[in-house]
């Protein structure tokens, strides 16, 4: 509580500041240059951070060690992948269709970037209060597949091409169940927006609060997720064994770099929507009665509340990733179709029955 | 195999000769639609050495060791193989002791081979702990193997009349211990990668081989086995004292990639049965039988089939009476079952040749020779 209130404060100290030196709508400019520099900032952090973190963690789910080289215990290894991305030369196919080709991991990455926008990190810790904010993120998340489409078609390689294609049917199937099981929580909480749900599970979060259909909804949101990733069991449209590298065959260097960047991202803000909408965000766990414990855990501040919520769910989908065998395409639409969209949309009535009856905590 | 003329509508896609799933330089053509597979065709000869006309350059006991390099992972069985046709020519037999080492030697290099087998066979269905799971042990085999024959790899041990020396003195208290510990990890190989589901989703049923097309292609090995055909020479034809141990055949009658893969695991624990009755009792004596320098066969055609751990290798020479042999030719495993992907392609989707080509566990260097 004591950290998120400060932090707070010093926005509101920033903005002040900044609009007692220049014209409040230059001020404006500045503090929207400023949030986007921090997003950007953050996204990038959390993106090395992760993936020195998965490599950690799959080694030890080898039984090997993990980068160990570079720093301590191998910590700049990421960094020293970025330097070295960042030197390589970015190659350009011959008979690519060159601006598609270059435009791709832009349109990719800055629509990652853009679905961090409503996030609430903590308490007053949000660059935008949207009163859609979860159907913005499911709304922008989904342009993903453009950039995807756009890089498999202009690499003009018949590996990137198939790449794409099966990400397309991949992400456009998920999105369906993905937004979905969203629902459930949004008619419970009767609102869109990122605060507004979390202001709802400020006594107990929803997956513990909402029964069954929430943990339905739970479940089928982290399977979801893992497939819009396209990350295994469903990295279908880069499986390197059938389609040596996927859509993203061709990009080298730092495009390559960008690709591998907003899954990274995507990965995280997913983490988060789910930490967000399923596990009450910064919400600190509550158990009703027990009045010492509940104190305890308002000391914790909100944001590592949060931050721990997301790290949990990233958690399973690394673990997924690095035990699961890959699914043929045919079995992952059937999964989808045929077994999680009916379960979902059941799952939806059985939810609606329920917020209009009242029937939860 | 028929010319095909590429139609308009039709997608063709090169996999290989440089290609993660191919484990070497195949080159298959596929015919696609989406991601149907209508039709391929697999091109050989991007590592053709040309082993069997070397051979005819070489004398006897030295173009045993080119053989290593065909079946790399069956190294130990085609210098049996080799050694055994030469030894029906000279009309001399190992020793005991050579025999049971020769047949140690085999089955541990058929487990070190199944191992690889299996992690790569996660590997290509996209799940990439079980390689390092499968290289634990396998690690320990290929220590053992470098004690005793001074390499990893192409291990050139086994020779006509024995093998080249006798074994290291920590060879059987190794060889104890990773029977141990192998037994206590089976079950991790079922835990992590059989019994999951999507595994059974992507084998079961898929890649069906009949008992009918496994024997007209030719196939041996597991991969015939698993469509319920009896082929496994050291049954049939036993050699090297096999008709001493105790071990079952492994069949299964189902033909589909799951039966192979089960199948590889069951021969598994075959080879450690075998292994664990041998280890105990290797006999005292000489390792080799002592043959000249240079060995000349008499002018005739020999014969030798061994089973590797991709199925029947037959080492066919031909001698003159000179110091070389005049033709030596092999009938390798891995060419045969290759046949096998074809029919097994139609209709298949991509996804689909993958863990086919992952159960028939090729090795390309065994094709081209």
């Amino acid at each position: 509580m004591q950290l998120s209130i400060s932090l707070l404060e010093i926005t509101r100290a920033i903005d002040s500041w900044l609009n007692s030196i220049f014209h409040p709508h230059v001020a404006f400019g500045i503090e929207l240059v400023l949030a986007g520099v921090a997003v950007i900032l953050l996204v990038v952090a959390m993106a090395v951070l992760m993936v020195y973190a998965e490599r950690k963690l799959a080694g030890f789910m080898q039984m090997r060690l993990g980068p160990m080289r570079v720093g301590k215990y191998g910590s700049m290894q990421a960094i020293a992948d970025v330097m070295k991305l960042l030197l390589k030369e970015c190659l350009v196919p011959t008979n690519s269709d060159k601006m598609m080709f270059k435009l791709a991991p832009f349109v990719v990455t800055v629509v990652s970037f853009m679905t961090i926008v409503p996030i609430a990190f903590a308490r007053g810790i949000q660059l935008w209060d949207i009163n859609i904010g979860v159907f913005y993120i499911t709304a922008v998340s989904s342009l993903s597949v453009i950039g995807i489409l756009m890089a498999g078609w202009s690499s003009n390689n018949k590996y990137s091409l198939l790449g794409a294609m099966r990400s397309g049917a991949q992400i456009v199937s998920y999105e369906l169940s993905g937004g979905l099981a969203l629902i459930v929580v949004v008619m419970m909480s009767g609102t869109l927006s990122i605060s507004g749900i979390v202001q709802a599970q400020a006594d107990g979060w929803w997956v513990i609060k909402g029964h069954i259909p929430v943990i339905i909804a739970f479940v089928t949101f982290i399977i979801t997720s893992t497939a819009e990733l396209n990350r295994a069991p469903f990295d279908l449209a880069e499986a390197e064994s059938e389609l040596t590298a996927g859509y993203h065959t061709e990009y080298s260097g730092m495009q390559f770099a960008m690709f591998f960047l907003s899954e990274y991202t995507n990965m995280f803000v997913l983490s988060m929507v789910a930490a967000t909408v399923f596990l009450g965000g910064w919400m600190p766990f509550h158990i009703a009665g027990l009045e010492g414990f509940n104190h305890f855990m308002d000391y914790i501040p909100g944001i590592v509340w949060f931050f721990g919520k997301t790290f949990f769910i990233l958690f399973l989908i690394v673990w997924f990733r690095w035990t699961f065998p890959r699914l043929r395409i045919d079995q992952l639409l059937k999964l989808e179709w045929k077994y999680l969209l009916p379960v979902s949309i059941i799952n939806v009535l059985f939810a609606a029955f329920i917020a209009l009856m009242g029937w939860y905590l | 195999m028929e010319t095909k003329d590429i139609k308009r509508d039709e997608f063709v896609i090169n996999v290989g000769p440089q290609h993660p799933s191919t484990h070497g330089v195949l080159r298959l053509e596929l015919w696609l639609d989406g991601e149907d597979i209508i039709d391929s065709k697999p091109h050989l000869g991007y590592i053709h050495r040309g082993i069997e006309k070397m051979s005819e350059a070489l004398g006897y006991k030295q173009f045993i060791y080119l053989t290593s390099r065909m079946d790399y992972l069956s190294a130990h069985m085609n210098n049996q193989a080799c050694s055994l046709a030469i030894e029906k020519g000279l009309q001399v037999e190992a020793p005991p002791r050579a025999q049971v080492i020769r047949v140690l030697m085999a089955e541990l290099s058929r487990l070190a081979s199944h191992q690889l087998w299996w992690g790569a066979l996660g590997l290509d269905l996209g799940a990439v702990s079980p390689f390092f799971y499968a290289f634990r042990e396998r690690e320990m085999i290929l220590e053992i193997f470098e004690e005793t024959c001074g390499s990893r790899l192409t291990m050139n041990y086994i020779t006509p009349g024995g093998v080249v020396n006798d074994l290291h003195p920590d060879f059987v208290k190794k060889v104890k211990k990773l029977i141990e510990q192998l037994k206590g990890n089976l079950h991790e190989y079922d835990q992590l990668l059989t019994g999951n589901a999507i595994l059974q989703a992507r084998t079961r049923g898929v890649g069906k081989l009949t008992a009918e097309d496994a024997i007209s292609l030719g196939c041996t090995g597991p991969v015939a086995r698993a469509s319920g055909v009896k082929c496994d020479v050291r049954k049939l034809h036993p050699y090297d004292g096999y008709d001493k141990v105790d071990f079952e055949e492994v069949l299964n009658d189902k033909g589909d990639n799951f039966a192979r893969y089960w199948l590889r695991i069951a021969e598994m624990e075959q080879s450690i049965r075998i292994i664990e009755q041998l280890i105990d009792n290797i006999p005292e004596g000489s390792y080799r039988e002592k043959l000249k320098g240079v060995v000349k066969l008499p002018a005739g055609e020999y014969y030798q089939r061994v089973e590797t751990a991709r199925g029947e290798l037959g080492v066919y020479i031909v001698s003159d009476g000179k110091k070389e042999p005049y033709r030596v030719r092999f009938r390798t495993p891995n060419f045969s079952n290759l046949n096998a992907l074809r029919p097994m392609l139609k209709g298949a989707k991509i996804g689909d040749m993958v863990s086919m080509m992952a159960t028939l566990d090729l090795i390309i260097p065994d094709i081209d020779r």
